[in-house]
């Protein structure tokens, strides 16, 4: 899999570089400690933008390609940012005989943007994933990991995003009275 | 930690108090929250027992693991007495009425009960999906709850341990699983007691027990479904392994998609230690033993044994060539044992059996039972456990309760990406590791996808295709180009652009990649290929001959008409033609121009009165 490295200039905090370095500290003489620092830092950040890599390979004394040679091996890693709400279409197996191909197009043409990609306004993104094992309820897709809609048609794509959008809007009025 | 005499008085207070003596008006209300029950809305139906429950001491409320039946969640078990009713299809609202009627009025709620066949069954045992099963590996699963040790303990849990530890040398214990039968179940069926006899004859300062729990095969949970049902039986049957072989240290490194599953071995690992079964000093002796766990992060290769311990060692998952095998350079170069969950789900019940109770189940050489998840085109989308030698047509149409919709059924699929197609003709197969081999597919972790006669089988196989094309790792060529000229090929055969010549070239070429990648991955990738051009190769013929996809699967290949009978010219398909590829004036017919249609099949979706057909 083909991986783009994000152009969106980096923003972390001393409060996350803290936190990483804390559970590097803790964690650096255990053998195999690489993946799961990596992993903590994309808990921290979201993504591993390449200053983080940079700065886990230089505390940990390797170099700078191994972990970014980590990084792009495995799918679970992102180079960019995801949207606030990220949308992943299963492609299992059973998902797909069953048609989630049409719920991830459908998804794409309502969205404008491809598969790995987030909306330029940073709200949404999309991704075919792995099987997350509800075959049962296939076809089916997650919104951010945690909202799990089954049973799935092309045409029920539409008013999902929509409830989205509703959350934005009520967020915003929020906002706006406060 | 705590002595075996206040192991066994944990056990018989639990078997008294929750599970078979429980007495008339006394009720266990079972909510079956896996990772499948929590997506079909289990959470809101438990919180809602729970609310209605607070206060009830004769009502006790417990989560458990996956019971098996995928498309009737939430499923929610009451037990009364031994008795069980089975409550499918379950919200917040129709909980708070099976508490009313069922629990305190003691009426059971009818509405609710599973439906098989016309007949109306009281619990999941009365089905034919549970009758024809053998539940070893998932004994547990659906009955305890997994975050409570001491159920497990109430289920004969840590008892083969105890008996390890105080009657048995590592040499009975290999000796044990030898005699078993017991092969992996991960997909390459080697036998168990023969890896860890390699492992344990080894001398080395340091050895590793590993669980390969990185279920990455499109459309398999089973292994999910064992971690976060009964994780306690994989500990017990890891630190057995490391009793055998002596080993110290265990890792499970398990799918990071499976946050359920890591929540819960987290949560049995601690209470594992708490009451020494786990850590130091296990029950009062010199024997430690400990299991961390390592997040996978999404590479299909990290299954491949070698993959997965480079995985482990922190970097990228590639594999290595074998020899040395892992029971003599594996994990940071130490003699290592590698087992699937589901191999070690049987473990604890083959100690405390014996060897002749196990291999008294299933075929001359596949003994014992296989968990299948069963999904696709069939109606019993589920879990299920069968005896070795169970035919795939009781599988399918008995368990699976046949293809939905009057569908015909056209092919089922094992073994993943790494598998192939078993078709109608092998329907009456006996399920075993060889005679799947010798149909031309594998027995695989255990996904069995059941596919009817709209499924393209060369759209299938190009499906396949796509996933491992991106799944190889790139570190051996035959596999990295070999794979992405497979697909290649029947991205040419799918869009309409194929020649006779294709199929002899997919063929060579599989063969060329079979025998010279490095890894189980590339080896068996061509599979998928290799049996639907065995089984349906009229299928690739019409693509590439008549330009036809038989299951009008293949976009480019299909021609959308309208029926002029049936067309109103309601203008409706017109409306929403993105290619402006039909036209007709209002109130009659319309006409598609196959110049300009695009073939999206929007206009068949839209019209509401059939009169659009894909030929």
């Amino acid at each position: 899999m083909k991986k783009k490295m994000s152009s969106i200039p980096f923003a972390g905090t001393p409060e996350q570089e803290a936190k990483l370095d804390a559970y590097i500290a803790e964690h650096k003489s255990e053998e195999g400690c690489l993946m799961p620092i990596m992993q903590e830092a994309q808990a921290i950040y979201g993504y591993l933008p390449q200053e983080v890599q940079i700065h886990i390979a230089e505390k940990l004394g390797i170099p700078a390609e191994e972990v970014y040679g980590v990084a792009t091996f495995y799918s679970m890693f992102n180079l960019s940012p995801k949207g606030k709400y990220q949308f992943s279409v299963c492609l299992g197996t059973a998902c797909y005989v069953k048609g989630s191909r049409e719920v991830l197009d459908k998804l794409c043409e309502i969205l404008e943007i491809e598969p790995g990609e987030c909306t330029p306004d940073g709200l949404f993104s999309i991704e075919a994933c792995r099987c997350v094992g509800a075959c049962g309820l296939a076809p089916v897709m997650m919104v951010n990991g945690s909202d799990v809609y089954g049973r799935l048609k092309a045409a029920d794509v539409a008013d999902i995003i929509e409830k989205y959008r509703e959350y934005e809007k009520e967020e915003a009025e929020y906002e706006n009275m406060g | 930690m705590k002595t075996w005499a206040e192991i066994q008085a944990i056990k018989a207070d639990v078997n008294a108090k929750t599970f078979s003596a429980s007495a008339p008006g006394q009720y266990r209300v079972l909510v079956g929250l896996a990772t499948c029950g929590i997506a079909a809305g289990a959470m809101p139906v438990y919180d809602a027992f729970i609310e209605a429950a607070a206060g009830n001491a004769n009502c006790k409320v417990a989560q458990v693991g996956c019971i098996g039946m995928c498309q009737y969640e939430p499923i929610v078990e009451v037990v009364e007495a031994g008795k069980k009713t089975t409550y499918v299809k379950m919200d917040a609202e129709k909980a708070a009425r099976v508490y009313q009627e069922h629990i305190l009025g003691g009426q059971v709620v009818t509405d609710y009960l599973l439906v098989e066949n016309g007949i109306t069954c009281q619990s999941l045992e009365d089905t034919t999906f549970y009758k024809l099963q053998k539940r070893i590996a998932l004994r547990n699963c659906g009955i305890i709850d997994p975050e409570n040790i001491d159920e497990y303990i109430a289920r004969d849990g840590y008892a083969a341990l105890y008996k390890v530890i105080t009657e048995m040398s590592s040499q009975d214990v290999i000796d044990t699983m030898l005699a078993s039968g017991l092969r992996g179940r991960g997909g390459a069926g080697f036998p168990t007691g023969k890896k860890w006899s390699f492992a344990a004859a080894n001398q080395a300062p340091q050895k590793f027990v590993c669980c390969n729990a990185d279920e990455g095969d499109p459309g398999a949970f089973m292994d999910r479904s064992v971690l976060e049902g009964d994780p306690h039986a994989l500990l017990e049957a890891m630190t057995i392994a490391g009793k055998a072989i002596g080993a110290k240290q265990g890792y499970i490194y398990v799918r990071a998609e499976y946050p359920v599953a890591v929540k819960r071995l987290n949560i049995a690992i601690a209470q594992a230690k708490e009451y020494g079964f786990l850590g130091d000093n296990i029950m009062g002796t010199d024997f430690c033993f400990d299991i961390g766990i390592r997040l996978g992060a999404g590479a299909f290769v990290c299954g491949e044994e070698t993959a997965l311990m480079t995985s482990i060692e922190g970097k990228r998952g590639e594999p290595r060539p074998r020899p040395p095998f892992p029971a003599v350079k594996g994990l940071f170069q130490s003699p290592t044992i590698l087992n699937n969950v589901e191999t070690y789900a049987n473990v604890a019940q083959i100690i405390l059996n014996g060897s002749d109770w196990f291999s008294a189940m299933g075929t001359e050489k596949s003994k014992g039972t296989k968990v299948f998840a069963l999904g696709g085109k069939i109606n019993n989308t589920g879990l299920v456990e069968v005896p070795m030698g169970t035919t795939l047509r009781t599988v399918v149409e008995d368990i699976g309760g046949g293809i939905p919709n009057g569908k015909k059924f056209k092919a089922a699929q094992t073994g993943g990406p790494s598998g192939g197609c078993i078709p109608l003709e092998h329907f009456d197969v006996e399920i075993d590791y060889d005679n799947l081999i010798a149909i031309g597919s594998m027995m695989g972790s255990g996904g069995l996808i059941v596919m009817d006669e709209d499924n393209c089988m060369v759209d299938i196989a190009k499906f396949f295709l796509d996933f491992t094309v991106d799944e190889s790792c790139g570190k051996c060529t035959p596999c990295r180009i070999g794979t992405r000229r497979l697909y290649e090929l029947l991205e040419k055969i799918t869009s309409g652009e194929g020649e006779l010549d294709d199929i002899d070239e997919l063929e060579a070429l599989a063969a060329h990649i079979k025998d010279n990648s490095l890894c189980g991955l590339g080896q068996t990738a061509p599979n998928p290929v290799l049996s639907t051009l065995r089984y349906f190769r009229n299928e690739y013929e019409a693509h590439i001959v008549d330009k036809k996809c038989i299951a009008k699967v293949c976009r480019p290949l299909l021609t959308f008409t309208i029926d002029p009978e049936k067309c109103v010219g309601c203008t409706k398909c017109a409306r929403n033609c993105p290619a402006n590829a039909i036209v007709g004036n209002v109130k009659e017919p319309h006409v598609i121009d196959h110049e300009k249609c695009v073939k999206c099949s929007v206009c068949m979706q839209n019209c509401a009165f059939g009169a659009i057909t894909k030929d």
